[in-house]
């Protein structure tokens, strides 16, 4: 579905990502961990065009997709939650999902889109009116993935859906990427909360300091001794 | 109440309208593009211009030649965007201040430089209205009206459509609506024709009351960057009722002295709101 060869990346003179490959494969849910300023965000930024890769590939569906600007990856299916929700304050939560669902071919199917949005997310069906900027964390998280999915993407990426959550509202972040990938949706989220995350995706790769240090399915990462003893605290 | 400061009261808040058009416009670029546009008025200049040749000159009928002002005023927006400032977008604002101020210079120059310094008229009386011993001009009234008309169907586009909301959005959060699918550069080409388009809207209104000459912008051009600020630069509903603030200060003002003295006086109200309440009026 979504394939990264040797992706390198940066602001200015600063190189945040190296050599940086990976495989996200149909309908699968594929976890990024690593710790704070391991590059996670920027290789988020990078595969929905909001900064350019300098060097490497990326294909989507077997398309080449790299280099093209972000409205041309949201056209091309992919969706990015980015890192602290981003809402747009003053507009009202009908006007988030609105905007999310911007490009052509999502706003002719704006009305079963949002019915869809509001069956998974009730408390934005009453909160419709409401400035997004009045929201709770939890109900704001709610809206960000909300309005991502708006544009019906193929690949939804999250950057920390759960930063700064009370510890039930994380679960409800996680049972969601369960129903979205029930409705055939590719994943591939950013958590710090490791052994949370590897509860619901299928694989997971270990960034540290822009590079790729490890890779395996949930189960081999559980049981890594390696990311026990850094990233589970066991 | 004397009649007469009735009919300024009337008439203050018949050039309120004028001047709301082009706080609009200019709080509108403002608030998306994040560009003070310096040489606001000398659109409303050139579209001036543009009229007054259009119709003495060409014989073009006037509601032709208003709406062939609005479409050039709309394209030089665009233009000044693409040429002007796109270029220096991400410049320290001095530069941006910098560059636009020298488009204003340029306008004015190359204005003297064609038509020179004469004042000129269309030569388009309107009658004056008279409500039980008040006096109201009729090209006031309409540019009141047409004022207030254009303020709202501004709104309704920004409230109510696709492009309107993604509008919004990128004043609100500049480097994420590519997330949306929006295409930023599009979204400043699109505001820079409305701001354009407003000021030749207020360049046909001004038209029917005003001389045009190289330096008309200089007469209301400082007038409306007050109205902003007093709004909040970017806050569209807060220029908006600023507008209106300042032309009864302007029209009181000028019934109690002249009007010389009530320009002094509106900059004086600012000058001192501005240490109260310095990021304006309505500051949220
Ligand atoms: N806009 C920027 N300009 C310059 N450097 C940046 C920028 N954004 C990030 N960086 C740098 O790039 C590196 C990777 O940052 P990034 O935000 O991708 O890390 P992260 O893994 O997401 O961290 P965290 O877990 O704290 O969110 C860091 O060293 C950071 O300082
Ligand atoms: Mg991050």
């Amino acid at each position: 579905m979504l394939s990264l060869a040797a992706v390198s990346a940066g602001y200015g003179s600063f190189q945040a990502l190296f050599d940086v490959s990976l495989e996200v494969a149909q309908g699968e849910a594929v976890g990024i961990i690593g710790p704070n300023g391991a590059g996670k965000t920027t290789l988020m930024r990078v595969i929905s065009g909001l900064i350019p890769m300098r060097e490497g590939a990326m294909t989507l569906e077997g398309r080449s997709v790299g280099g093209l600007p972000a409205h041309r990856m949201v056209e091309a299916g992919i969706a990015h939650v980015p890192e602290n929700r981003r809402l747009f304050p003053r507009l009202s939560v009908e006007e988030n999902l609105r905007i999310g669902a911007f490009i052509p071919q999502a706003r002719a199917h704006f009305a079963e889109r949002l019915d869809w949005v509001f069956s998974l997310f009730p408390r934005l069906e009453e909160r419709r009116g409401q400035l997004a900027g009045t929201l709770s964390g939890g109900e704001q998280q709610m809206c960000a993935i909300a309005r991502a999915l708006m544009s019906k993407p193929k690949v939804l990426l999250m950057d920390e859906p759960s930063a700064g959550l009370a510890p039930l509202v994380v679960q409800q972040v996680f049972d969601l990427v369960h129903k979205i990938r029930a409705e055939g949706l590719t994943v591939l989220i950013v958590e710090q909360n490791v052994q949370q995350v590897l509860e619901v995706v299928d694989r997971a790769y270990l960034l540290e300091v822009g590079a790729i240090k490890l890779a395996g399915s949930s189960a081999e990462l559980k049981d890594n001794s390696f990311i026990r003893q850094s990233y589970m605290g066991l | 109440m004397d009649i007469y400061l009735l009919e300024a009261v009337i008439n203050g808040i018949l050039l309120g309208g004028v001047l709301a058009l082009l706080a609009l416009g200019l709080n509108l670029i403002f608030g998306v593009v994040d560009v003070i546009w310096i040489a606001y008025a000398d659109i409303v200049m050139c579209a001036m211009y543009a009229i007054y040749f259009l119709y003495t000159g060409l014989s073009v009928p006037l509601p032709l030649a208003f709406l062939i002002a609005i479409i050039g005023a709309a394209s030089l927006g665009v233009l000044v965007h693409l040429l002007i400032i796109a270029p220096v977008l991400n410049s320290a604002p001095l530069n941006q201040l910098l560059a636009t101020g020298g488009l204003l210079f340029f306008l004015q120059s190359f204005a003297t430089l064609l038509f020179g310094t004469d004042f000129r008229n269309i030569g388009v009386r309107l009658p004056v209205l008279e409500f039980a011993t008040i006096y109201v001009s009729f090209a006031r009234l309409i540019a009141f009206a047409v004022g207030l008309i254009g303020a709202i169907a501004l709104y309704g586009f920004l409230k109510w459509t696709y492009l309107g909301i993604a509008i919004r959005a990128l004043a609100q959060d500049r480097d994420i609506v590519g997330l949306m699918g929006v295409d930023p550069r599009r979204i400043y080409l699109v505001v820079s024709a409305i701001g354009g388009g407003l000021a030749g809207l207020a360049a046909c209104l001004l038209a029917l009351q005003y001389d045009v000459h190289p330096f008309i912008g200089n007469t209301f051009g400082p007038v409306i960057f007050m109205i902003c600020v007093l709004g909040g630069l970017g806050n569209m509903i807060g220029g908006f009722v600023a507008s209106f603030i300042i032309s009864q200060i302007i029209a009181i003002g000028g019934y109690y002295s002249s009007t010389e003295l009530s320009y002094v006086l509106a900059f004086t109200f600012f000058i001192v709101l501005m240490f109260i309440r310095p990021r304006g009026l309505f500051a949220r």
